[in-house]
């Protein structure tokens, strides 16, 4: 699974990351980042891209697995 | 309580924020200032004497509100984090040109929308040179810029700001340590506790709406996503409301009383050098005292930055004046940005662009 890890990175680099990885990756992803806000746009992206998605708390934020494009 | 995963909340959030603007104005605040950033870090570092200019020092309550609204909001809502490490020297630095540039324009991005909803055509120009700057910011992005991770840090390192802030007040309410200006814009100011409350408000709203006048721009340049503009158009909205029922709505350039200049190439270079610094440093100077109010060690440095970029700005001679009547022969003087000033601007856009070029996401680990 592809992993891109955004932790501790200033806005809007997280969603820079986000939407470069959804782009170009068609399998599984897993994405890591330490605001709770940025968990959220991540997952907008993930909706904006038609990709389904599922958000655990982490030991030092939170990561989101984005599932394979159907 | 999430006010930043609809338009509809953003733009509550936006009009909570605009109305406490409007309070402020209404009970005390400087005409058209409401409620700016640079000018409240300005009048604050005159407070404790970091700069000497008479007429614009006062502890403004309306920051420590903002720092501590955010700081108790965050802790409430369990989105306190302390972190640090992200390049925390470069940040101080786009701290400082964060408050030169809105002091050469005279306003940061929050009262360069409040003097626009009142009119006042010097802003509008100047949201030119704003918009081109976070432009610059986002090419930058996409080039790679990057200052690199923060790391979570000790609990108590997040918390030293908003100390920092309250001790502020104790020696406000407690002492007569702190200088007040007896004229100026530092004299014109709403009760203490009412600015105090709607600081707290602003704080607390601003934090859970992640606001942000640059990131606004850089979110609709970068990924055509209007939903931090929606919170600025309320709050717009609800001053050009306040300034028009009031009678304070003048649509011109070089009005008295408004403290602006006309020099259009220079409100254009000063807020050219804040949209850039602002993109670089992932938020306007409102966003910064936000983010060090919730933990962020590395946006503190930015604070202590516009602190000493405003002591700068007023014991160099940097900052602009602006335009006003002549008490005595009744004529218009008008405002201008002293030589100083325009060559800080100067160096401040070159400094963007130095640290927005070399500063490569490549390069983190």
């Amino acid at each position: 699974m592809k992993e891109v890890d955004a932790r501790g990175l200033s806005c809007p680099e997280p969603m820079m990351l986000t939407e470069e990885a959804v782009k170009s990756e068609k399998g599984a992803i897993r994405i890591l980042v330490t605001e709770p806000h940025q968990r959220m746009n991540v997952e907008k992206c993930a909706r904006d891209h038609g990709r389904e998605y599922t958000s655990t708390e982490t030991e030092d934020g939170f990561a989101v697995v984005i599932d394979p494009q159907k | 309580m999430n006010l930043s995963d609809s338009k509809m909340k953003l733009a509550i959030a936006g009009i909570v924020c605009g109305l406490v603007a409007v309070c402020l104005a209404y009970f005390g605040n400087p005409a058209n200032m409401a409620f700016c950033i640079a000018c409240f870090i300005r009048d604050t570092a005159g407070a404790l004497g970091l700069h000497s200019t008479e007429t614009v020092q006062y502890a403004r309550p309306e920051i420590i509100g903002l720092v501590l609204g955010a700081f108790i909001i965050s802790v409430v809502t369990k989105e306190y984090r302390s972190t640090a490490g992200s390049s925390p020297v470069t940040r101080f630095v786009l701290g400082m040109i964060l408050v030169i540039g809105s002091l050469v324009f005279l306003g940061c991005p929050l009262r360069m929308i409040i003097r626009m909803s009142a009119g006042d055509l010097n802003a509008w120009v100047a949201l030119i040179g704003f918009i081109l700057g976070v432009g610059t910011g986002v090419i930058a992005l996409k080039k790679g810029f990057s200052l690199g991770r923060a790391h979570l840090t000790n609990r108590m390192s997040g918390g030293a700001l908003p100390v920092l802030m309250l001790g502020i007040l104790v020696l406000a309410l407690a002492t007569t340590l702190l200088k007040s200006s007896e004229s100026g814009p530092g004299s014109m100011h709403a009760p203490i506790i009412l600015s105090l409350i709607g600081g707290l408000i602003f704080g607390a709203f601003a934090q859970k709406s992640r606001m942000c006048f640059a990131g606004s721009i850089r979110d609709v340049i970068l990924m055509k996503n209007f939903d931090l503009l929606t919170i600025i158009g309320s709050l717009f909205v609800v001053m050009l409301i306040y300034n028009i029922a009031t009678g304070n709505f003048t649509f011109a350039f070089d009005t008295p009383g408004v403290i602006a200049h006309s020099e259009h190439l220079w409100n254009i270079l000063g807020m050219y050098a804040v949209g850039f610094a602002a993109v670089l440093a992932g938020g306007c100077p409102l966003r910064h005292l936000i983010l060090a109010g919730q933990g962020s060690s590395d946006s503190a440095m930015t604070v202590a930055g516009m602190f000493i970029g405003a002591a700068l700005a007023h014991n160099l001679g940097l900052a602009a004046s602006g335009t006003a009547l002549n008490a005595e022969t009744q004529e218009v003087v008008a405002g201008s940005v002293p030589l100083n000033g325009k060559i800080a601007v100067i160096i401040c856009i070159v400094v963007c662009f130095v640290i927005g070029f070399f500063n490569k996401r490549s390069e983190n680990k």
